[in-house]
């Protein structure tokens, strides 16, 4: 224990390295995953019929309404109840990439209800099919509408990976409570795991205002 | 697969779900009413003119708003101890989501102090009011008016924020149907039940903010 908190750095800079890694992958594949299945909830929420509506208004509000650690525990409990064994990390993604859904669906229902109803009718005007309406004027206008709240709902998934660590998943937050474990220097070590995430984060908040920039009409 | 759900176990500690639930709601009351106070100081803080309120109020909203929940609490309730500073495991989940609520509703109530138009300050100087008094009994109502749909949703993520008490073992739902889903397996109900508790008092909550806004709409 004579080890000064850089010798205990050197010590654990693997263990380290790798929780980011982990994290970081986490991340990314929930928030894949669930943006791609977040457009779909916006766009059934915004074009599906009324049971469709009905059906994915429920599931979203269910989603919102509970807590994230609740959906990662769950997930994994009620997975390997129903025999579907997934690992902790299988069970944590899909509870990410659930939460994920809901929130970028209804930030798409969102964009896609603030366009004026002009745009529609000016493309039927001059004859575009629905598929093309959409692709075409609808999403491009959304997209851009979107992007601000994307970011930050990104930057929450990162933080919300830290629930894994509940589940076991070895990510950066378990990696350092083990470090802890071992050295007992809690307080540096968490500081030192904060940092990490903020860098992470306001990374992610710097990138989005850059491409919200790039991105902007004239004005 | 054969699965039959039996929600007895469940029902049986109902009790003990509906008292975690209480402590999540005790938990989430105090904390927001601490973080609004907080939020407003650093709101009027970042929509001052001068730069040494403005700095320390940016400082302190992008460093919170960037870290996860999860590592203040541990870090409150692990890492502070060993600078002497000992809190127990209920004010420390208090005192963490009260400085993490501050920063979230920092933000709400500065956009909407930016919608209030220059010329009510400039009527209540006129009237010869001092500049606290402005902000106390001008510009802070309207404010607070004017951000209720948003303060609703912020207050809402809040609340499940609670959830994260169970990590340093405070007995709040989660960690009471985490108790009864190890003790009894029956999973699926447990977290069934759990989850709409949870829903059900998100869409309270809602109702209520909703209903408080009607309250105070102002006629048109």
């Amino acid at each position: 224990m004579s080890h000064t908190f850089l010798e205990q750095l050197w010590i654990a800079r693997y263990v380290i390295l790798n929780g980011v890694g982990v994290t970081v992958s986490i991340s990314l594949l929930a928030i894949l995953v669930g943006s791609v299945l977040g457009v779909f909830v916006g766009l059934a929420l915004v074009y599906g019929g009324a049971i469709l509506r009905l059906v994915i208004r429920a599931y979203t509000d269910i989603i919102r309404g509970t807590p994230v650690l609740v959906l990662v525990l769950a997930s994994y409990y009620v997975s390997s109840a129903v025999g579907l064994d997934l690992r902790p990390f299988s069970a944590g993604v899909l509870a990410l990439a659930i939460f994920c859904s809901s929130h970028v669906g209804e930030i798409v229902r969102g964009a896609l209800q603030a366009i004026p109803k002009g745009q529609t009718e000016a493309a039927k005007a001059i004859g575009l099919t629905f598929t093309q309406t959409f692709t075409s004027v609808l999403w491009p206008q959304a997209m851009r509408q979107c992007l601000p709240a994307w970011v930050n709902t990104a930057a929450e998934m990162v933080k919300a990976s830290t629930l894994l660590s509940v589940i076991g998943v070895a990510e950066l937050l378990l990696r350092t409570q083990e470090i802890i474990s071992r050295n007992f220097m809690s307080l540096q070590f968490y500081f030192l795991a904060g940092g990490l995430y903020f860098i992470v984060n306001f990374g992610i908040e710097r990138f989005g205002k850059y491409v919200e920039r790039k991105t902007a009409l004239p004005s | 697969m054969g699965y039959t759900l039996n929600f007895a176990v469940v029902w049986r500690n109902f009790d003990f779900l509906l008292s975690g639930l209480a402590l999540s709601l005790g938990l989430a009351i105090i904390s927001i009413l601490i973080g609004a106070l907080i939020g407003l100081v650093l709101a009027f803080a970042l929509t001052s003119k001068s730069r040494i309120a403005v700095v320390p109020a940016q400082v302190y909203v992008t460093i919170i708003r960037n870290l996860p929940i999860l590592v203040l609490v541990l870090f409150v309730f692990f890492a502070l101890p060993q600078l002497g500073f000992r809190l127990d495991k209920v004010k420390s989940f208090v005192l963490v989501l009260s400085v993490y609520s501050g920063a979230y509703l920092a933000e709400v109530f500065r956009a909407g102090l930016l919608s209030i138009p220059k010329g009510l300050t400039e009527a209540g100087l006129s009237i010869g009011l001092t500049s606290m008094q402005i902000r106390g009994s001008i510009i802070a109502p309207l404010m607070l008016r004017n951000v209720l749909p948003s303060l609703s949703s912020t207050i809402i993520s809040l609340f499940k924020d609670t959830s994260l008490a169970a990590a340093i073992a405070v007995p709040e739902l989660t960690f009471a149907a985490r108790k009864i889903n190890v003790e009894s397996f029956r999973v699926i109900e447990t977290w069934l039940v759990t989850s709409a508790l949870y829903v059900a008092t998100c869409f309270l909550i809602a109702a209520l903010m909703r209903f408080v806004e009607r309250r105070l709409a102002l006629p048109r």
